[in-house]
């Protein structure tokens, strides 16, 4: 979202705005370009290989910080290792014989390929996960370290805090059960607040946000993984039982129930992943298309429509950060309350 | 738009670990410390509050006793003080006996002692009368009843005779 400023102050110092995006990509340098409203909105929502922090001059000035580029070349079984600012203005590299480049929607390929290359490069949405995490450490570490300092009563921010980890808390003490809960409750406290610090942080329009991790498919596809591993581990005799023999369903239905609960057993983080993801990516491409629409319209008399709807939509937006990471955390605590707190049923 | 729906796995890779790392940092660094701090207080309050509950069940229950004290002790006060007055009366009522039995004693003493003293007085005065008497009897006859042992004699017989009863 950084764009949408970007876009902002490029209209407050002159009305040639139309090719500001398009620029950005490896498309020829055309003065009269349309303006393509799927690779901006693309560009946005995807990963990158460098942190824009400011682009002017209809994107052929910017500041990027570059970031490690990590790669294992599956061919040679070389690593790369560099940093993204070492790839030429073609966006390739020469190491060991091989051509690394940097495609239009940058991705890393080697010799052509992305096929050839496994990358782990510390990404944008790597980088801004990372960033939010420190954040987010500061945030709680602080809040406990100042109760502590105050002999165990929360004060000022702290009390903050601590009302939102409560909140969370109680999640998992209704779900689960205040016995059982407990053991449970870091990880969902966890998901929480990564979940939605996260969202926050892509919700800023600028550097250091405007990154979409917590609407990448890695990420919650990750966190699904995690909430299906955390279930099935802790999960009871019972719910194996009940999953694998589905005790109280008469004798032909089971061939339909068995193949069906197990299919469950699957469908529940998944519609976890997808809900995450298309309601993060969902909002932000709201966004960006209202804001676009100046420019797909090429008039700056759709402005305030653009901005008064963009910042509805980013208001909601808001809500709806803290909202998915709720439902994110209260459909894993029943899960995993499914899971913990089956039992045998006559 | 493609390649949005196929995750990345160096992406996935980064995510998982700092999810990981977030979650073991958080988990001892904040979490913990959090939720112990917050049972503690809950812990503290609900103590503080049983504490409360059990001062005052005391407090009732001293306050009984010293109702009670107090009862029992303005029992023993009115018993001792009745049992003082009765000792009194009865003391009053001992020293009036013995006084009255005394006053009876001295009354009855002394007329044993009048009684004693008339008898005498009567005895004299009847010897006296009849001296007299035999004196004027004898002048009167001139009889030989000058000597003594006459006189004495007819005394005697004539006290026999007399009685004064």
């Amino acid at each position: 979202m950084s764009r949408i400023v970007i876009l902002l102050t490029a209209i407050a110092m002159s009305l040639q705005t139309t090719n500001l995006f398009a620029q950005t990509e490896q498309t020829p340098a055309d003065e009269q370009e349309k303006f393509n409203v799927v690779e901006t909105i693309s560009h946005h929502i995807s990963d990158s290989h460098h942190w824009n922090v400011l682009a002017w001059d209809g994107g052929k000035k910017s500041i990027d910080i570059p970031l490690p580029v990590m790669a294992y070349n599956t061919q040679t079984g070389d690593f790369l290792f560099t940093l993204s600012s070492s790839f030429d203005d073609g966006k390739t590299l020469q190491k060991n014989g091989v051509t690394y480049a940097l495609d239009h929607h940058d991705k890393l390929l080697a010799d052509g390929s992305r096929h050839n290359v496994f990358d782990f490069s510390l990404t944008r949405n790597v980088a801004s996960g990372l960033m939010t995490s420190v954040i987010l450490l500061l945030v709680f570490c602080g809040a406990a370290r100042s109760i502590r300092k105050n002999g165990g009563i929360p004060k000022g921010a702290a009390g903050a805090a601590e009302y939102l980890m409560v909140f969370v808390k109680d999640i998992a003490d209704e779900q689960i059960g205040k016995e059982k809960g407990a053991r449970f409750t870091p990880f969902l406290l966890t998901l929480f607040f990564f979940i939605w610090f996260n969202n926050l942080v892509g919700l800023l329009p600028f550097f250091p946000g405007s990154s979409n991790l917590s609407g990448n498919i890695a990420f919650t596809g990750i966190l699904a993984v995690f909430t299906f591993l955390v279930t099935h581990i802790f999960a009871n005799k019972h719910y194996w039982i009940e999953t694998f023999t589905v005790p109280n369903v008469p004798g032909i239905m089971k061939l339909i129930m068995i193949p069906l609960e197990i299919l469950t057993m699957f469908i529940r983080p998944f519609t976890l992943l997808v809900r995450l993801f298309a309601n993060i990516t969902g909002g932000h491409i709201i966004v960006i298309s209202l804001f676009s629409l100046i420019f797909i319209l090429n008039t700056i008399g759709i402005a305030p429509v653009s901005v008064l709807l963009g910042l509805l939509v980013f208001t909601l937006e808001l809500i709806f950060g803290a909202l998915q990471a709720y439902i994110f955390t209260v459909l894993s605590a029943l899960y995993i309350s499914l899971a913990v707190n089956a039992s045998a049923e006559e | 738009m493609e390649g949005l729906l196929t995750p990345e796995p160096g992406l996935v890779i980064w995510s998982g670990l700092t999810f990981l790392v977030v979650l073991a940092l958080l988990t001892k660094f904040a979490w913990k410390p959090l939720l112990g701090m917050l049972k503690e207080r809950e812990d503290e309050i609900s103590s503080s509050l049983q504490k409360a509950k059990e001062a005052k069940q005391e407090y009732q229950r001293l306050e009984a006793q010293k109702n009670q004290i107090l009862a029992e002790s303005r029992a023993e006060r009115d018993a001792i003080i009745k049992e003082a007055r009765a000792k009194v009366d009865a003391m009053i009522e001992d020293a009036k006996a013995r006084s009255q039995q005394e006053a009876d004693k001295l009354i009855e003493q002394a007329r044993a002692q009048i009684e004693r003293e008339k008898a005498g007085a009567i005895d004299d005065l009847k010897r006296q009368v009849a001296t007299l008497s035999v004196q004027i009897a004898g002048k009167l006859i001139e009889t030989n009843l000058n000597t003594d042992n006459g006189q004495e004699a007819l005394i005697e017989k004539y006290l026999q005779e007399s009685n004064f009863n």
